[in-house]
């Protein structure tokens, strides 16, 4: 029989060194089913019987976050063998609260006391001896940092698990014990618990908690005895129960816990007088940015992601003088060398390589900047970065870490969503995850430098106002989607630990920076093949006089077909010509394809990068309104497939991802719309039945700008089904 | 009354009472903020809000607007 041992803790308590150290290499990274909280579970080093799953970080076991309620179901309804509950040592008050409510759910609970060493350091004493008697658990020593007490708490972990017996020593005041008596003697009543949760059942009730009312499935009115006790404490049942628990702490610690007597600054301390410096924090975030924005996206992202897309995906690459040839070459030789048929050459090095290549070929980029993030996180200075944000971001429903992820993007939409995993709140991470691509990134700048220098003369400002276009289209997003039924159930909270700062584990660093990469690489990679297939199929198969077959012009393709079929759609928005269509889908492999797919269906084999060839002809058939017309769509619309892949992988979810695609794609239709309509009637056209449907999109986007909305106290999610599966080996 | 929001920086005040209701109070509570707890407004944020404070030992950022619904004196 295996044992399964739950790994809790506050957040920054120093959780995922825990981990790490006890799990080694053995791990699985996911999410828990249908939200996008990330899940691990490991086998515990040389015992092969034990299981660790590590429970998200929480401060408590309310029901208004989306990981506490993930953590405490994954508690009531699975019944791990026993919790493991880290908490931080400098910081035993906040974190035994948690421990308390731990307790009382009736599992054995192993309290493994962190960053002893930094305790010891400052002085501090803690009388583990006292602690465990008044907790009635075991109560260990460590230092996950620096590996010591593993041993001794692996051992009572697995000790604990096998006894299945749990002691509740802590008791409530009198009048609320009694009241607790009384809704036990309820629950019993109804025929019970069928385990040792019943205390932390009445517990919940008593806080009128709702997630658990819908949970135990009994119909129990307990108000009038909750009523009753309010009536003689002069507080609500929530208030009551968190202000004894943090009494209890206090007595707690008081009896074990011998703080230096002198207060002096420490190093955290001082480095926060610098950081957070009402006058420098922003120069200092500032420069933080830059470094990080500079490192991962212009100089060592990009040689790597240059040497992954032009060497190993491209004509080769050299080794201290030793010619490399890249994928494509060695392959095509290959296929070549076994006369392989055209087609499956074609499908192989245009379709699936190229395809699955260009997307590879963000990967070194991408760990470089979650290198920049894994530390930036375990540091600290992720949490100061929302501290000096917040201001403005919540304005319009983001957080003040939706900064990294925009910053990002303005490089590469991919990495710039994965970043938003950096961001706790749910509803704050999906609304970054779905706007973040409304900034330009690299490989839309080709598509805006075409169209300024074709139809503008290359005029100044259309690149600015490019990223002025996606700016505006995050803050009206934010503010029309925080209003919107999909995101205002869930309360946004803002009262957050500032961690102290510490050095993290280089290991650590490097493990954070692997999984989120390995993590994007297999999941957005299915998707993206399969989409790269489909436009490379489409592109080279149609009907040539009645006959189905491959075809030399991309112009007598099925996409080319596809193309005329909905070129109609865009005619609203001044482009109707299906050259157009056709150059907005293959925008959907990468971007920066649309410059080359106008190269080609005008009659150029291969252009430069901002087309420069065909800028005459393409002013022939826009004129500079439909142009910008279309150059906002692209855009806002729906991004590339790798970036779809990732929004994806985020949102970890069918629903949000099609509603975040369809969004960002209605959203650039009515924008490129009402630019082409409006302005249209300024430039001397006529005022059409469209005119108007511009100004209506106008109206709508105005209307759900500026309607009242109220926000939610309550957490929206439905959590019952957030049940925990185990992952197949 | 006094909330938490007027103490000036650089000051210590003790809890006196909780608003508000539902995720934002029992967040504030759960954080530590309880009845008779001592608070040490330690800063602001560049921009004007967040706050900082210093309780039950450990560094911790509300909004002002949070920060409202504690009464202290």
């Amino acid at each position: 029989m295996g044992i399964t041992i739950a790994l809790a803790g506050n957040p920054n308590s120093g959780k995922t060194t825990l981990f790490n150290v006890l799990t080694g290499s053995n791990q699985y990274v996911g999410n828990w089913p249908g939200v996008t909280v990330e899940k691990k579970e490991g086998k515990l080093k040389g015992e092969k019987e034990v299981t660790i799953t590590d429970l998200p970080g929480i401060y408590s076991l309310s029901p208004y976050t989306l990981e506490e309620v993930v953590a405490r179901n994954y508690l009531l309804n699975e019944k791990p063998d026993a919790i493991l509950n880290i908490v931080d040592g400098t910081n035993l008050e906040r974190n035994l609260y948690l421990t308390t409510q731990l307790i009382e759910l009736g599992i054995p609970v192993v309290v493994a006391v962190n960053m002893m060493d930094v305790v010891e350091k400052s002085g501090d004493k803690i009388n583990t001896g006292v602690l465990s008697k008044k907790l009635g658990c075991p109560v260990v020593e460590i230092s996950a940092m620096k590996q010591k007490g593993i041993e001794e708490i692996t051992k009572k972990a697995i000790e604990a698990a096998k006894g299945k017996t749990s002691v509740r020593v802590h008791e409530f005041s009198a009048v609320v014990e009694s009241a607790l008596t009384e809704i036990e003697g309820m629950i019993e009543d109804k025929g019970g618990r069928n385990d040792k949760d019943q205390r932390f059942v009445a517990v919940k009730l008593f806080e009128r908690d709702d997630k658990i009312k819908e949970q135990i499935a009994m119909r129990i009115d307990v108000e009038s005895i909750i009523s009753k006790c309010e009536e003689v404490l002069d507080d609500d049942g929530e208030s009551i129960i968190t202000n004894e628990r943090y009494n209890y702490i206090s007595s707690i610690i008081e009896g074990s816990l011998v703080k230096a007597s002198k207060v002096k600054l420490t190093t955290s301390d001082k480095i926060d007088k610098i950081v957070t410096n009402r006058w420098l924090a922003l120069p200092i975030f500032a420069v933080v940015m830059w470094i990080v924005y500079y490192v991962s996206v212009t100089t060592v992202g990009t040689w790597a992601t240059d040497w992954a897309n032009d060497g190993v995906f491209g004509d080769g690459w050299s080794l201290f003088g030793l010619e490399i040839p890249g994928i494509p070459v060695i392959l095509g030789g290959f296929l070549e060398s076994v006369h392989a048929a055209g087609w499956l050459q074609s499908l192989i090095l245009d379709g699936i390589v190229a395809g699955v290549g260009a997307v590879l070929g963000f990967v070194p980029q991408m760990l470089v900047l979650f290198i920049f993030l894994a530390f930036l996180e375990s540091c600290g200075y992720m949490a100061r970065i929302a501290f000096i944000m917040d201001r403005i971001f919540r304005k319009f429903g983001l957080s003040g870490k939706s900064f990294i992820p925009i910053l990002i993007g303005t490089g590469c939409g991919v990495p710039g969503i994965m970043a938003s995993r950096t961001i706790e709140n749910d509803r704050d991470r999906k609304m970054t995850i779905m706007t973040t691509t409304f900034i330009p990134c690299g490989a839309k700048l080709p598509i805006i430098a075409l169209i300024a220098g074709a139809l503008f003369g290359g005029a100044s400002w259309v690149a600015p106002s490019a990223y002025f276009v996606g700016i505006a289209a995050i803050i009206i997003s934010g503010i029309m989607l925080k209003k919107t039924k999909m995101f205002a159930g869930d309360p946004a909270p803002f009262v957050m630990e500032l961690p102290s700062y510490r050095m993290p584990r280089i290991s650590d660093v490097l493990r954070s920076m692997w999984e989120r990469g390995w993590s994007f690489i297999k999941k957005a990679g299915s998707i993206i093949l399969l989409s790269t297939i489909f436009i490379w199929f489409t592109s080279n198969f149609g009907f040539v006089n009645g006959k189905f077959g491959m075809v030399e012009d991309l112009e007598n393709g099925l996409l080319a077909s596809i193309g005329k079929g909905i070129s109609w759609l865009f005619v609203p928005l001044g482009w109707g010509e299906w050259k157009a269509a056709v150059a907005a889908i293959t925008g959907l492999v990468a971007k920066e394809n649309v410059v080359g797919t106008f190269g080609i269906l005008y009659g150029y084999a291969e252009v430069a990068e901002e087309g420069n060839e065909i800028w005459s002809t393409l002013a022939a058939s826009f004129t500079a309104l439909s142009a910008y017309s279309f150059l906002v769509f692209n855009l806002l619309c729906a991004p590339c497939f790798a970036a779809m892949g990732a929004i994806k992988r985020e949102m970890n979810n069918t629903k949000w991802f099609w509603f975040a695609i369809g969004y960002q794609t209605i959203l650039a239709y009515g924008v490129a719309l009402a630019v082409y309509q409006i302005g249209n009637i300024f430039t001397g056209g006529a005022f059409t039945i469209w005119t108007i449907v511009g100004f209506l999109v106008v109206a709508l986007i105005l209307y759900f700008l500026f309607r009242p909305y109220k926000e939610s106290k309550t957490l929206n999610i439905n959590v019952s089904s957030v049940k925990a599966h185990k992952f197949a080996k | 009354m006094q909330s938490l929001r007027d103490v000036p920086v650089g000051s210590t005040v003790s809890v006196k009472k909780l608003y508000g209701e539902g995720a934002i109070k029992r967040r504030i509570m759960d954080m530590g903020i309880t009845k008779g707890t001592s608070v040490y407004v330690r800063k602001v944020a560049p921009l004007g809000d967040p706050i900082e404070v210093t309780v039950r030992g450990y560094e911790l950022s509300l909004r002002k607007s949070d920060a409202a619904l504690i009464e202290v004196n």
